[in-house]
């Protein structure tokens, strides 16, 4: 069942917003409230919006299950081969060793507020976006095999 | 008639009971404050976030994160086995 043109034209505009709302709120994990699962939450309800205005066959072109298969498997990858970095540099599983070095994300910060330093926490970033694409894929991937029986009308 | 005033008799006074033995809780104070202590006064210290919460998800407990991630990736997994297509010939096994 297709909605009115109203309505799908309006999904279409605020599909961009929801993204890049839910990409804010991942890459501001460490800084602000929200995080990873959160931000592919908000991510994936982007494509719940553009499941529900159209018909599933008119979105299978935008949002691709294998596609999402891939990014939910390299999201959990991500995370796993961050965590297991921290073998490398004399660190126990997930232990955080690109804090405070002075290279990516790694700013010292002091007991306090933060004017908005992204470059700070080390691993956090790293695992956040992981687990943001991980749970992007992972929750679009259910509503596309739940919601794929909304088809288009039927020509008589 | 008889039926429902006696269940609807029963459920108030379990409601009573649970509501005069909540009211003993201590709500908002928990009695060992050590780990939160420590985690607020050290966690931007040495994690280098200033959102605690992440500090303690993805630092501390960044082990129990991890176990989140998988049962999400097998919750997505048994999904996709129960709305899998049907082949050829292959029948429901309750009909």
């Amino acid at each position: 069942m297709k909605m009115t043109k109203i309505v799908r034209t309006t999904a279409d505009v605020f599909y961009p917003f929801c993204l890049v709302f839910g990409l804010y709120v991942v890459m501001h994990g460490h800084l602000t409230p929200g995080g990873g699962f959160q931000g592919g939450a908000v991510m994936a309800t982007g494509a719940a919006l553009l499941l529900v205005a159209h018909a599933y066959e008119d979105i299978t072109g935008r949002l691709r299950k294998t596609a999402m298969k891939i990014l939910e498997a390299i999201g959990l990858m991500m995370f796993l081969f961050a965590g297991l970095s921290g073998l490398l540099f004399e660190r126990p599983f997930m232990g955080n060793w690109m804090a405070f070095t002075g290279k990516w994300f790694s700013h010292p910060v002091a007991h306090g507020p933060n004017p908005g330093d992204l470059n700070t926490a080390g691993l956090l970033p790293l695992l956040n976006i992981g687990v943001g694409i991980e749970v992007l894929g992972g929750l679009t991937i259910i509503l596309l095999y739940m919601l794929s029986g909304i088809h288009a009308e039927k020509k008589p | 008639m008889m039926k429902i005033a006696l269940y609807s008799a029963i459920l108030l006074v379990l409601f009573g009971g649970l509501m005069y033995l909540a009211a003993d809780l201590p709500v908002g104070a928990p009695l060992q404050s050590d780990m939160d202590d420590y985690f607020i006064k050290n966690g931007q210290e040495q994690t280098g976030a200033n959102n605690i919460v992440t500090s303690i998800v993805f630092d501390f407990r960044g082990f129990d994160t991890l176990g989140e991630a998988t049962v999400l990736f097998t919750a997505v997994l048994g999904v996709g086995m129960m709305f899998r297509k049907m082949k050829e010939g292959e029948e429901y096994e309750n009909d």
